[in-house]
């Protein structure tokens, strides 16, 4: 007996908190806000959103000491292998972060308004993200489950959390059923994976295949298992044919929420992506790649077509969404011809340029629709913003300039974005999706001509006035000040912010 | 006379697979939100069931230990889902999916 527990047997792996420190000071916040918000008073108006703001500057501070080290140090992995340290997760850690710091500060207006103010939504936002950081930096299929399940189940609540709104509850059910469906998915092709590789681990999954690639490769077991893990994450990234939920959920949701839905919960969702095909899964690109082209060019068309035909702004925003996951689908497939290359090609940067780009510019147009929405949160049809170019001028300039740059237009960060994934695509010669891809966002420039057009040209009509007047809260107008000057620098100058992209190249595992 | 074959891992495999399509079926057809909510589990058990199998073919423990995070995330999704039912069942008694119609464009 004594001597058990004398000897120093059981020894777990060493673990890098420092490297570890953004995703823990996240956890550590949303718990602290969890605890201390049920012990104590309500605190004071706004603290709530401001905690949640510092606790997502001090994650960017730190991801930014944990590039460095990358930089210095190289890449590695930590846990005993089950999270990725790499230029990759810091990326996405970052994106993710300003996606909750700029949600943050546009529900704090929004949740007074509704009469809904509480510690909830913010511990939720941060609890989120920390799945989303998980699922971006996981180097083991199992991680990454948990990092989805993490991320998606505190969105299904978020998405239910509008207490006063049937809707909201709706949009809650159904992004419950759909999402439980499609991780059900996930896991299957996960069960796949481990039966033919022997293992979940992304580095022992290559390994094991390394010598029996050449030979047995048309392995149904594990072609269907990655099949599954792209349906699994097809829903995730909203990419058609796996897109129906989004328009309900968008519409649905309390408004900040959506905007969180379409940048950190997209981006978490296509860095899995990434990483599953790329760093688990090199030796498959052949038999993949094709069924992310195709996917590419269906969401490209069902994102522009269908948000063409929509009456309610939310709904737009969500087609406008699937349209620009249709994009990034266009840079993954210009990554996967290259996976498993020691020299990435410029696949992999263009989509996280793209995700830090489109989430920032995302959470800006939702913080203005949840500005616009007044009361109730259900004036987001196009004719609630009939004339407020002429009643709330600066918000409907903020507006254009982030609908321009979602189209693309020169000059803003839409059209960097855009740009990079166009350009890789054409180097690795996938001609047809290139194109397909600018003719449907000709299209999709339609759309925002559409809510353009409302807000600028077309007049308020009776019936229009009996509406409240629009109140921009102050930290709902920073935030939109934040997307709109971010939007408008990068667009400007952007070669700092691509070259910081273009050294993201290899994943760690 | 049936010869009865001592049943290998392939046996397991095909009711995980034949469970986890009853699970797919029911999703798509049945339209109480409480049987939805059973038909996502059933595919979630018919994943344990494979990685169990898998893990007992491979001789490998780290399927069964997963099996154990699956049964963890599933539970948390039931303390969700039924909070997000009985707050809908509560505001309308007796809706089914087909009631559920604010949504949709």
């Amino acid at each position: 007996m004594a001597a058990i527990l004398a000897a120093d047997s059981l020894r777990g792996p060493s673990i890098d908190w420092l490297g570890l420190s953004p995703l823990l000071i996240l956890l550590g916040a949303a718990m602290v806000l969890l605890v201390v918000a049920v012990l104590t008073p309500t605190w004071p108006r706004g603290l709530y959103a401001w905690f949640t703001v510092a606790a997502s500057a001090a994650t960017i501070v730190l991801a930014f000491v944990q590039w460095h080290r990358i930089d210095l140090h190289g890449t590695k992995t930590l846990v005993g292998g089950a999270i990725a340290f790499d230029h990759f997760a810091v990326w996405m850690t970052i994106t993710i972060a300003v996606a909750i710091l700029l949600v943050a500060l546009s529900t704090d207006g929004y949740l007074r308004r509704e009469g809904l103010d509480g510690p909830e939504l913010y511990a939720l936002y941060m609890l989120c993200a920390v799945g989303g950081i998980v699922m971006s930096a996981a180097n083991d299929l199992i991680v990454l489950f948990l990092g989805l399940e993490i991320l998606s189940i505190a969105l299904y609540v978020m998405a239910a959390s509008h207490r006063k709104r049937v809707e909201s509850q709706e949009a809650g059910i159904k992004y419950f059923v759909l999402g439980g469906f499609s991780s059900a998915f996930f896991l299957y092709g996960v069960a796949l994976i481990y039966g033919s590789a022997g293992s979940t681990n992304f580095s022992k999954i290559i390994a094991s295949f390394g010598s029996t690639v050449s030979l047995d490769r048309h392995d149904g077991l594990v072609l269907a298992g990655v099949a599954m893990l792209i349906v699994g994450l097809g829903f995730k990234t909203s990419s058609a044919p796996f897109h129906f939920w989004a328009p309900d959920v968008y519409q649905g949701s309390p408004t900040p929420v959506s905007g969180f839905m379409a940048s950190a919960g997209k981006a978490a969702a296509f860095a899995a992506l990434l990483r599953v095909l790329i760093a688990a899964l090199p030796y498959w690109r052949d038999d993949y790649r094709p069924v992310i082209w195709a996917l590419a060019v269906l969401t490209l068309v069902v994102g522009a077509t269908m948000a063409v035909i929509q009456t309610n702004v939310k709904r737009m925003l969500a087609f406008s969404s699937i349209n620009h996951a249709g994009f990034m689908l266009v840079g993954v497939e210009a990554a996967a011809h290259v996976a498993g290359n020691p020299s990435a090609g410029r696949g992999m940067s263009s989509v996280l340029l793209y995700l830090l780009l489109y989430s920032v510019l995302v959470t800006g147009t939702f913080a203005i629709v949840a500005v616009v929405s007044r009361t109730g949160d259900n004036a987001t049809d196009l004719a609630a913003f009939r004339g407020l170019g002429r009643s709330r001028p600066t918000l409907a300039i903020a507006l254009t300039v982030l609908l321009l740059s979602q189209a693309g237009v020169p000059l803003t960060s839409g059209f960097i974005a855009k740009f990079g994934v166009i350009q890789a695509a054409v180097d690795e010669r996938s001609y047809a999706l290139a194109i397909i891809a600018m003719v449907t966002a000709v299209i999709a420039a339609f759309l925002y001509l559409r809510i353009m057009v409302s807000v600028w040209v077309q007049d308020p009509e009776a019936g229009d006035d009996a509406r409240e007047p629009v109140r921009v809260p102050w930290t709902g107008g920073l935030a939109i000040a934040l997307s709109v000057g971010f939007t408008i620098v990068v667009g400007v100058a952007p070669g700092w912010l691509v070259d910081l992209s273009n050294s993201v190249t290899n994943l760690a595992h | 006379m049936i010869a009865i074959a001592h049943p290998t891992t392939l046996y397991y495999l095909i009711l995980a697979a034949v469970l986890f399509g009853v699970g797919v079926v029911g999703v798509m057809v049945r339209r109480n939100p409480l049987v939805l909510f059973m038909c996502v589990e059933l595919m979630l058990n018919a994943v344990n069931l494979t990685f169990v199998a898998m893990a007992r073919k491979l001789g490998d423990i780290g399927g069964q230990t997963t099996v154990f995070f699956v049964l963890v995330v599933a539970a948390a999704e039931v303390v969700v889902g039924l909070g997000i039912i009985v707050a809908i069942l509560r505001r309308r008694p007796g809706a089914t999916a087909d009631d559920l119609d604010e949504l949709k464009g």
